[in-house]
């Protein structure tokens, strides 16, 4: 067993524990709470419920990756369901319009947080922090109140359900009913597959890799650092703007108080999934069973009987902990047995 | 094979703040010609080679590739005009793969094919010889191996100028004779080679030309035939011969107060490191040694002494009196003081300054709560900086930016200034250049003409002879015998280490 682990790389190790702790989760939900978790639409709701969180989870998870954070992102999510509320209700736009301020706000974002951080040396957490607070007061001075967008073409887009063939169930009174999945979640999984690859087979996705595990080193074998810091939070921003409007689909608003406090449990999942905060190791898979566990042990406490928020908050600092020591157990462990390794290779030649 | 030059570097400049690193150094390679760059520590050869390779930008000079000026801004840009190099320290990303820090940085494709690469690699690796497999995790490899695969990185490369900063520094015999292998292979096909090293005999073994630096300034570029060795060391160290040879005669011996008096008597004292029980006792103004091969008990004894390691059993007498000595404050109370053997680990603090770094041991003498004042610890720092001529641009830089001989005169410093009666040095030369190393033995016998006690430590036999009175040799962590006067010569420690009991 031992053995096995010591061969994996560190990316990999945390990810195992990261889907096996899941899996354990809930399966446990299932079979002592039953109801809820049974209906393969209640899994489904996990996606449904979640489909900007793993959008912006992905998008720490890469600047993370390059040793990096990036705490814009909810601030982000909010200007935008904002700013597209006022523009289909108020000013008359599109559905085509919406989309691209989306992507124009988040994109604008990382263009401008990116060339700090990476061409001016700017802290990154100061950065970003910056770009919260510039997000959240900027949400406010387009609108102030919460709008409820009624723009006939934009309701009938976010009401339209994908159909997984198979999964639907019977209701109580014997009708059957589909399962469905939101658009935003059929984006949100196009993200993951897509980042999955550019992390695993682009050279700028290994670049990312390179630069969060020594920065200097990076320098030295020959990588671009600042233009791949860069290009992390330009990444990172414009996933924050197709959150913002998966998150605006779902809930069909605009509203300053949208979004609070995402980034953190963004930063949370990608936690939970196997990304070090110091940078170098991480994988978007973790990343998207970060945010499943996440949101399950949520229901989990609130389906218990515990739905007062601080319930909730206080389950997801003590599981954040616990992962947090398997974590740096296991890789201690892993480290500390191939250092004895070492001792043992060059011992062996000097004593014969 | 020896053709045109291929690089010439005309009046490199390089200025840190406070340091003149390089003052316009002037510096050509040929095709074809492994040519060695020297000098001592801190003389500039690591900057010299970053502001080449686009690590530094440079304050002033010229880069010439080929008859063409070239200006290179990152290592990438040096990569991709051919030059491939190995750093002193390791540059490669501990999180990555073996394979992958062979080729990342330096591949055309967009796209990784994991497969054929950890092929190649590991047909690389093999060719060479190197006990690692390519998809193993870098950090999970020793820092030997992982010089190894840097520098099976940089002669993969189709280069036209290979750049080696110390890279046998923590290779072992089999590895450096395959390293110079391939470097004479490479030299066949035409690679200019710069080479850095501080072992003379590699330098004589594979080197064509030698350029030396001393403090960021050129001495001249020699061919190898006409400079014998000893020169070679008289141009690296700016000095005179006769200077290095026979310290120990020009040195006075104490005759103060208490002369040949016993400062410190150890019975039957034992650690739990391991160390059989042994007596041990040391005269005022005497500096006295142990020796033995590595691992044979030498640091072990001194740690028992300073109470580094757990004491469990043994008695110590200071002027005939008994002290209790089970931690390393005990000892210093007492007067003792130790110099352990890595700096690294036990001795530097990396990040604080200069002036911080040698009033450490005062301090913690003096307690924590009971800072010095600035100006104290100012007059302190520069005393000894001077006292001992630390290179340093001043007493707040952090002592990492120094070079690794100036850092241990910090240490050396630091525990001078608690004025101890007995000194212990496990190792001080270690690591350190020729003229430094002098420096420290002169250093010693001057500290013990003056009536300070001191045991001094050294793998270098000839080091130990040219300055302790008494030699205490080891053999399986026991004490074998012990040296003096005429049985003072390498033969007789050879003897000794290797069985002398039976002589005697
Ligand atoms: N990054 C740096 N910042 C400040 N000073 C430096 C830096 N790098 C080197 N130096 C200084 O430049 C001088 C030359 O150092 P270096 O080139 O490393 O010497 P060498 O490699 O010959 O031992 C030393 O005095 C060293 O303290
Ligand atoms: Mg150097």
């Amino acid at each position: 067993m031992m053995q096995r682990i010591k061969k994996m790389s560190d990316t990999n190790l945390l990810l195992t524990i990261t889907i096996v702790v899941f899996i354990l989760m809930y399966l446990c939900a299932v079979i002592f709470l039953g109801e809820g978790f049974r209906k393969p639409q209640a899994f489904l709701n996990q996606f449904n419920n979640n489909a900007y969180l793993i959008i912006i989870a992905c998008g720490l998870s890469l600047v993370m990756i390059t040793g990096g954070i990036d705490i814009s992102v909810g601030g982000v999510i909010g200007l935008v369901s904002m700013t597209c509320a006022v523009n289909l209700d108020l000013k008359g736009g599109n559905i085509v319009t919406s989309m691209l301020i989306a992507l124009g706000i988040g994109l604008a974002f990382g263009l401008v947080q990116g060339f700090l951080v990476a061409y001016l040396d700017i802290q990154p957490f100061i950065v970003t922090l910056a770009g919260m607070f510039f997000a959240r007061g900027l949400t406010t001075i387009v609108h102030t109140n919460p709008i409820n967008v009624k723009n006939s073409d934009f309701v009938k887009l976010r009401t339209t359900d994908v159909v997984i063939p198979g999964l639907g169930a019977e209701n109580k009174r014997g009708v059957y009913i589909d399962a469905t999945i939101e658009i935003g979640v059929v984006i949100a999984l196009i993200i993951v597959l897509a980042l999955f690859f550019m992390l695993r087979w682009s050279k700028t996705g290994r670049n990312f890799y390179a630069v969060g595990g020594n920065q200097q080193s990076a320098l030295m074998l020959g990588i671009n650092v600042r233009r791949t810091k860069f290009l992390s939070y330009v990444m990172c921003g414009l996933l924050a703007g197709i959150a913002g409007y998966v998150y605006f689909m779902h809930v069909g608003s605009g509203s300053p108080s949208h979004a609070q406090g995402a980034e953190m449990n963004a930063i949370a999942s990608s936690i939970i999934g196997g990304t070090m905060l110091t940078g170098g190791v991480g994988n978007i898979i973790g990343t998207l069973f970060g945010v499943l566990s996440l949101s399950t042990i949520k229901d989990i406490v609130t389906s218990s009987g515990y739905d007062d928020p601080w319930w909730t908050g206080i389950t997801v600092a003590a599981m954040l902990c616990i992962f947090l020591v398997i974590q740096s157990v296991i890789m201690a462990k892993k480290h500390a047995q191939g250092a004895s390794d070492k001792k043992e290779k060059q011992a062996a030649p000097a004593s014969s | 094979m020896q053709g045109e030059t291929i690089l010439k570097m005309r009046g490199i400049c390089k200025f840190f703040p406070g340091v003149r690193a390089l003052d316009g150094v002037d510096f050509s390679l040929c095709k074809g010609e492994i040519h060695a760059l020297m000098g001592e520590n801190g003389a500039g050869k690591s900057t010299l080679i970053k502001v080449l390779t686009g690590v530094y930008p440079k304050d002033g000079g010229e880069i010439t590739l080929d008859d063409k000026v070239v200006s290179i801004r990152s290592p990438q840009d040096a990569q991709n005009a051919g030059i491939s190099t190995v750093y002193q320290e390791i540059t490669l990303c501990p999180n990555l793969s073996v394979a992958e820090n062979m080729y990342i940085g330096r591949e055309k494709d967009k796209l990784v094919k994991w497969k054929k690469r950890n092929n190649e690699a590991d047909k690389l690796l093999q060719s060479l010889d190197i006990p690692a497999r390519a998809n193993q995790q870098l950090s999970s490899c020793s820092i030997a191996v992982q010089q190894m695969v840097a520098i099976a990185r940089a002669v993969d490369m189709d280069c036209k100028v290979l750049i080696l900063d110390e890279p046998t520094s923590s290779l072992d015999e089999n590895e450096v004779a395959k390293l110079f292998r391939l470097m004479r292979d490479l030299k066949a096909k035409g690679v200019g080679i710069i080479f850095v090293t501080h072992f003379l005999d590699q330098v004589y073994e594979v080197c064509d030309k030698i350029t030396v630096l001393r403090d960021g300034k050129l001495v001249g570029e020699y061919v190898i035939e006409d400079l014998p060795r000893v020169q070679l060391v008289s141009k690296m160290l700016g000095k005179d011969l006769d200077d290095m040879s026979d310290i120990k005669s020009e040195a006075t011996e104490y005759s103060g107060e208490g002369a040949g008096q016993d400062v410190f008597q150890c019975t039957e004292l034992c650690s739990n490191a391991g160390i059989k029980p042994f007596d041990f006792h040391i005269q005022k103004g005497e500096i006295n040694g142990f020796t033995g091969l590595l691992g044979s008990g030498r640091s072990e004894c001194v740690r028992a002494i300073f109470g580094a390691d757990h004491v469990t059993g043994g008695t110590v007498r200071k002027y005939g009196k008994p002290v209790k000595i089970t931690k390393p404050i005990d000892a210093m109370k007492n007067g003792i003081a130790y110099l352990p053997e890595d700096r690294k680990i036990d001795g530097i603090v990396a990040d604080l300054s200069v002036r911080e770094n040698i009033i450490l041991a005062l301090q913690v003498m003096k307690g924590f709560f009971k800072p010095f004042t600035k100006a104290q610890a100012n007059k302190f720092a520069d005393e000894y900086i001077k006292l001992l001529g630390i290179k340093t641009a001043s007493a707040d830089t952090p002592i990492k930016s120094l070079s690794g001989g100036n850092q241990q005169k910090c240490i050396l410093a630091r525990w001078l200034l608690t004025k101890p009666e007995y000194l212990i040095l496990d190792e001080p030369t270690r690591g350190i250049d020729v003229g430094t190393k002098i420096d420290i033995q002169k250093l010693v016998l001057k500290l013990a003409s003056e009536g300070m006690s001191v045991t001094f430590i050294s793998s270098e036999t000839d080091e130990m002879l040219r300055t302790c009175s008494r030699l205490i040799v080891m053999r399986d962590r026991k004490v074998v015998g012990e040296l003096s006067g005429d049985e003072l010569t390498q033969n007789m420690i050879m003897n000794t280490i290797a069985g002398g009991e039976q002589q005697q």
